[in-house]
């Protein structure tokens, strides 16, 4: 099925938030602090403008508690006494004219004394520059399984490397911004770019301390998410809503490119230290990693994505002997947030350059060392989870490195480079594995709800809360119910996300959605057969009729098939202990990249890159295809050029002319081969897509220039000047 | 903005219309298509020339609408993603040009442009001429993929993919 909003944004009718019509709004804008950490002491109106016409909202106009609620609740929706990063939201200003609220921004000086911030969530923090707790840690979680300890001290071969990764910016086209009203009943509205409205009517219950009748949320046509819509829309909404209350008129507030780069949330950096211990055939005894992520000022989501980045840093292999240990630090910079991977990317960075680091140092094959170690049927995680899924993961391996031609190309690169003055080519796998879905019992938590209703002319309607934002929810919603009623795409209608309308099917997050959420639709389609007394063969034109004939028999009445998400059986996870089914299922993959880098730039170009995975069913190929191609080129880009350069905590480059990511001419095409192996618990079999593909480029690149230059890059992104560094060309970091 | 009095009178052709369209001063080429024709279609996705998301045509040429001072379109002619035949659209539907969307209002007219003027793949590669147009979301290869589709179809060649 071709994408079912794909002609309306290919003609350019597709609304976004920024292109809605709206009678008699005002322009809404942040004030912001211009210090890493300080107390505020005084908030200056510049004599010699007139805010007269202008509305202004400081903390002191918040109903409720001053919280933005996430998992904690230590972030304020506006800062009033203290400020801990650069850029934190301290006062809103709205105006009918734009330019007149972009000056009125200008003429508020916010005054802070300022105190010791930390810069380096590397270093031990000394006593002034603690913020949260007594230590600075915003989360601390260990995996351990079996006797790392006593492993390391009889080994022949240890291999140690420390790993980092630089944090990166989302670089959605289409910027945040949100409207809000107060409608003709007094409920708060808002409407705008989003990935999870229920995240966001939850922060505006608890801000303006009502009840979901008094706020409503709907998401707009969202222009790119890949995690920087999760949370900070929550930030938005409640700052055009706070200034809608206020005016008593519309507020539309959206951000340009500066402002949504400087402010809104970024990849977590990190950094990892490796150590492993190996027989001399390179099969892995023990390993032991600790796992530092830098978390930004606030809590937001750092603990979960600890966990998604500890539970993945063992890599798919199988070790008997695992410690993971992880911290989320405070740093006063903005709060990292989700971002594609949630985690993963970071440690399965180290875990896949450690493994080729390892095989150097055994003087072992790269792809020999992953097919020794790669986890089988009947072998366990680092949390103790027993794979049985039937992949063969030796396969997959197998089928990318037949689809680069992986061996006679190291032989031509080797050829190629000793004849070369000053290009070198090198060719790197990467294998990984992503856990499709919420952590643990993240799933079980959040009871995920999804309604189907028959429509009195016999179609059927979808009522979820799941978002489109580009990866394709619609189309793949659409399939999904057609193919469990047996009803033609047109005859599906998918709802609007509208907090007043649809259930809360949980947040489009996770690569969760069409698994998780479309399994919901299957089952919400078998409970309305059930409530027109049909049975499974009443699908297509005979569900139709009952459903017409159920409507004629209770006019006005609604009818409606409902399913909440159950947990799949088996599944046991222990949050205490962290141990047992991280996920109901991984999806398996094995990329391989091809490089070529000019000693006299060193300047990396991506000649070739092969994607294979194993993902469940693949619904619709176009889409998956197109998934798994975007996000090997957004990792590119974390790999090769994305570079965020800090200022006192401040994004220096916020601007698309710094920050550089991949353009066309840049990347080479993207091969993508999917092995399927269904899921039983996944909508037709599907597994999670969405962010695996970020996982697997960073490392399997950094490989292949480790391969090409012999330079043992072990820190991304490999801009030209690191590696230039690296290679002990220049002297300059 | 009701408020601002300086406003000048331009006229100029968009979309094979002859408009006359007040301006301000400052306005670029994309204020005024978006506010004073509410030609929304095209989008802002940075304002300083580096994402091509507002890119139209002028005078038959590519440009960045969010770099041109909307006086500098006077008597000139534009086209925006609006004016596209949907029916000529149907390869980069099936190719997977668009996924967010935001990009693809720039992305269709330079694709667009190309396939006016296909003697430029002469010179160019597919991936050069679009390298003015960043996406985030496809990895370019549905939309490289779409683009030398149509043109195959427009040369009347049977095209490849489905
Ligand atoms: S908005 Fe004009 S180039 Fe980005
Ligand atoms: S389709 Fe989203 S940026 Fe191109």
């Amino acid at each position: 099925m071709d994408r079912l909003e794909g002609m309306s944004k290919l003609t350019g009718e597709e609304r976004y938030t920024d292109d809605l019509e709206l009678e008699g709004f005002l322009w809404g804008m942040t004030v912001r602090s211009p210090s890493p950490r300080g107390t505020i002491r005084e908030i200056r109106f510049d004599d010699s403008f007139d805010f007269s016409s202008c509305v202004v909202v400081t903390a002191d106009d918040i109903p409720g508690p001053n919280e933005v609620r996430l998992i904690e609740v230590d972030q304020p929706v506006l800062a009033s006494k203290t400020v801990r990063h650069v850029h934190e939201p301290v006062l809103l200003i709205a105006h009918e004219s734009r330019d007149v609220v972009r000056r009125a921004v200008r003429a508020v000086e916010v005054v802070v004394d300022e105190q010791e911030p930390v810069l380096d969530y590397r270093k031990a923090p000394n006593p002034n520059q603690i913020q949260h707790s007594t230590d600075n840690i915003l989360k601390r979680l260990e995996i351990t399984k079996g006797d790392v300890d006593a492993v390391f001290r009889d080994a022949d071969h240890v291999v140690e490397g420390i790993y980092e990764t630089g944090a990166q910016e989302h670089l959605y086209l289409e910027t945040q911004g949100m409207i809000a009203w107060v409608d003709a009943d007094g409920v708060v509205t808002v409407k705008g770019s989003m990935q999870c409205p229920y995240y966001v009517l939850n922060s505006l219950k608890h801000t303006f301390a009502c009840d979901e009748s008094r706020v409503r949320v709907i998401q707009a046509p969202t222009g790119g998410g890949f995690g920087g819509k999760e949370d900070y829309p929550s930030m938005i909404a409640l700052h055009a809503a706070l200034l809608a209350v206020k005016a008593g008129r519309p507020v539309k507030m959206i951000y340009d490119r500066n402002e949504d780069m400087a402010s809104t949330t970024k990849r977590h950096p990190a950094h990892v230290s490796y150590r492993t211990a190996h027989d001399s055939d390179g099969r892995l005894l023990a390993q032991d990693i600790d796992v530092r992520l830098d978390g930004g000022a606030y809590v937001t989501l750092s603990p979960v994505v600890l966990s998604r980045a500890i539970i993945h840093a063992g890599g798919p292999y199988a070790c008997d002997h695992v410690r993971i240990r992880g911290v989320a630090m405070l740093s006063n910079s903005v709060p990292y947030g989700a971002f594609r991977g949630f985690g993963a990317p970071q440690t399965l960075f180290a875990t896949e350059r450690h493994m080729d680091r390892a095989a150097d140092q055994l003087g072992i094959d790269p792809v020999q060392i992953r097919m020794v170690n790669l986890i089988r049927d009947g072998q366990t995680t680092s949390t103790g989870q027993l794979i049985n899924d039937g992949t063969d993961r030796q396969k997959v391996l197998q089928q990318a490195l037949d689809h680069a031609d992986y061996q006679n190309k190291r032989k031509e690169n080797r050829a190629f480079n000793l004849t070369h003055p000053f290009r070198r080519r090198g060719i790197g796998v990467a294998m990984f594995y992503h856990g499709a879905g919420f952590t643990g019992s993240g799933e079980v938590y959040l009871e995920s709800k999804v309604r189907v209703a028959g429509l009195p002319d016999g179609r059927i309607e979808v009522l979820s809360a799941n978002t489109e934002m580009g990866q394709g929810a619609l189309t793949v919603f659409t399939q999904i119910a057609s193919a469990a009623v047996g009803y033609e795409p047109d005859d599906i209608v998918i709802a609007e996300p509208d907090t007043f309308r649809v259930p809360n099917s949980g947040p489009t997050v996770a690569s969760r959605t069409t698994m998780v959420v479309g399994k919901l639709i299957e089952r919400a389609c078998e409970d309305l057969v059930r409530a027109v007394g049909g049975d499974s063969d009443t699908r297509g034109q005979s569900l139709c009729n009952a459903i017409r004939a159920w409507h004629q028999a209770n006019p006005g009445a609604q009818l409606i098939g409902e399913a909440t998400y159950t947990k799949p059986p088996g599944i046991d996870w222990d949050e205490q202990t962290y141990k047992g089914d991280a996920y109901g299922t991984f999806a398996w993959a094995a990329y391989i990249a091809d490089v070529e880098v000019d000693l006299r730039t060193c300047q990396t170009t991506v000649r070739d890159f092969v994607a294979c995975q194993e993902v469940g069913r693949v619904i619709n190929p176009t889409l998956a295809t197109g998934q798994i191609q975007g996000g090997v080129v957004q990792a590119i880009g974390w790999a090769l050029s994305e570079e965020c350069i800090w200022d006192r905590g401040a994004m220096a480059n916020a601007q698309m002319t710094n920050y550089i990511i991949p353009t066309s001419g840049d990347v080479p095409p993207i091969r993508v081969i999917f092995d399927e192996n269904p899921y039983e618990y996944g909508a037709q079999g599907s597994k999670g897509i969405g962010e695996l593909p970020m996982d697997g480029p960073a490392p399997a690149i950094a490989n292949a220039i480790a391969a090409a230059t012999g330079s043992d890059v072990c820190r991304i992104p490999i801009t030209p000047e690191r590696l230039m560094a690296n290679m002990g060309l220049c002297d300059v970091e | 903005m009701s408020n601002d009095t300086s406003r000048l009178s331009i006229e100029l052709t968009i979309n094979g219309e002859s408009r006359t369209v007040r301006i301000r001063p400052q306005d670029r080429l994309l204020d005024l298509l978006r506010e004073s024709l509410g030609l929304v279609g095209t989008k802002e996705g940075c304002g300083e020339g580096e994402c091509g998301a507002c890119t139209v045509l002028m005078d038959g040429l590519p440009v960045n609408s969010c770099l041109v001072p909307a006086f500098q379109a006077r008597g000139r002619t534009i086209e925006t993603v609006e004016s596209f035949d949907s029916e000529k659209l149907i390869h980069f539907l099936r190719s997977g040009m668009t996924q967010c969307g935001a990009c693809t209002p720039g992305v269709v007219v330079t694709a667009n442009w190309i396939r006016a003027n296909p003697e430029l793949a002469d010179s160019f590669s597919l991936r050069e001429l679009m390298a003015g147009n960043l996406c985030r979301c496809t990895g370019y290869d549905g939309i490289i993929d779409g683009l030398s589709d149509s043109m195959n179809e427009d040369r009347g060649g049977s095209c490849c993919k489905s």
